[in-house]
């Protein structure tokens, strides 16, 4: 594995797969906004307010599973103290976080026509809310040390830890009452929307997916150059301060 | 009214709606567009100390 995710051919494989990954986010976000916003039908009940599903859906499937990724990646730099794992768990925190804020603030906006209220402190909506708190503080944590070293490994650990919090978000509306519907499409005996809402919803997920990708590996790339730039910056300073004094005639 | 009015109003919803996607656009479009933007000055950045390295 480490052959496979050393710094230098990250960097060579993700040249390559960035402007494919890019471009097929287009692709699907546009597609999946067509979809979502003209060829869906209304719902019988919700009508058109239903259309904020093609965005509450696929941002709350990202929140979660951002998470299991940032917690796997941190898995990885905590066991193997793998170089790279570090930076993609610090580099998904941030999307992660945006995921779960866009989530909650759609969930709201749907929540006042048809629940009437923006929010209710119900076990689906309180776990999510605590969802984004842990990126927050994930990213407060990693941050608050002078060494580097020492905030990734106490982030890791807070990433690992909230891994618990996964199986409750998506059993909460099972394990409680909750005013937020229970699963209808990842569930057993298979989802129960309708095809003419599922695929664009697929699309849409598809499209978030690339997304996240597109800026993981982008934030990534970033956070290697950065180290560069330091490394580079450190030896300047370092050979200015060895340099001999300029002899004055 | 027009049909551009009939889907703008979204059955009357438009007010949840439309703040729905542009908050979703906003967040994880400025979020992309943040990671480009600090990406092209790290890679300047590089490229100027590399170049001063060289001289």
């Amino acid at each position: 594995m480490h052959r496979f995710a050393n710094p230098a051919r990250f960097m060579r494989l993700s040249t390559a797969i960035l402007p494919w990954c890019a471009g097929a986010c287009a692709l699907s976000l546009a597609l999946g906004l067509y979809f979502a916003l003209f060829i869906a039908p209304p719902d019988y009940q919700q009508g058109e307010a239903v259309r904020i599903m093609f965005v509450h859906v696929p941002a709350a499937m990202m929140a979660t599973s951002v998470y299991a990724v940032m917690a796997a990646a941190s898995a990885v730099a905590l066991i193997w103290r793998h170089p790279l794992a570090d930076i993609a768990a610090q580099s998904a925190a941030p999307i992660g976080a945006g995921f779960t804020l866009v989530c909650l603030v759609t969930g709201s906006l749907w929540g006042e026509p048809m629940w009437g209220t923006w929010w209710v402190w119900d076990a689906r909506l309180t776990s999510v809310l605590v969802l984004f708190f842990l990126y927050l503080g994930y990213l407060a944590l990693v941050n608050a040390f002078d060494e580097p070293v020492r905030g990734a490994r106490a982030g890791a650990i807070l990433a690992l830890v909230g891994i618990v919090n996964l199986p409750i978000i998506k059993f909460s509306v099972e394990w409680w009452n909750t005013l937020h519907q229970p699963a209808s499409i990842i569930r057993l005996g298979g989802p129960t929307i309708d095809a003419s809402m599922l695929w664009p919803l697929f699309v849409m997920v598809l499209g978030f997916v690339l997304l996240f990708v597109t800026t993981l590996l982008l934030r990534m790339r970033t956070a290697l150059l950065a180290a560069k730039v330091r490394a580079l910056r450190l030896a300047e300073v370092e050979r200015m301060t060895h340099a001999p004094a300029p002899v004055s005639s | 009214m027009s049909a551009l009015d009939t889907f703008l109003a979204m059955g009357g919803y438009a007010r949840y709606v439309w703040p729905a996607y542009g908050f979703a656009v906003l967040v994880l479009g400025g979020l992309l567009v943040q990671s480009l933007s600090a990406y092209r000055r790290c890679r300047r950045e590089l490229a100027a100390l590399q170049g001063e390295g060289r001289q």
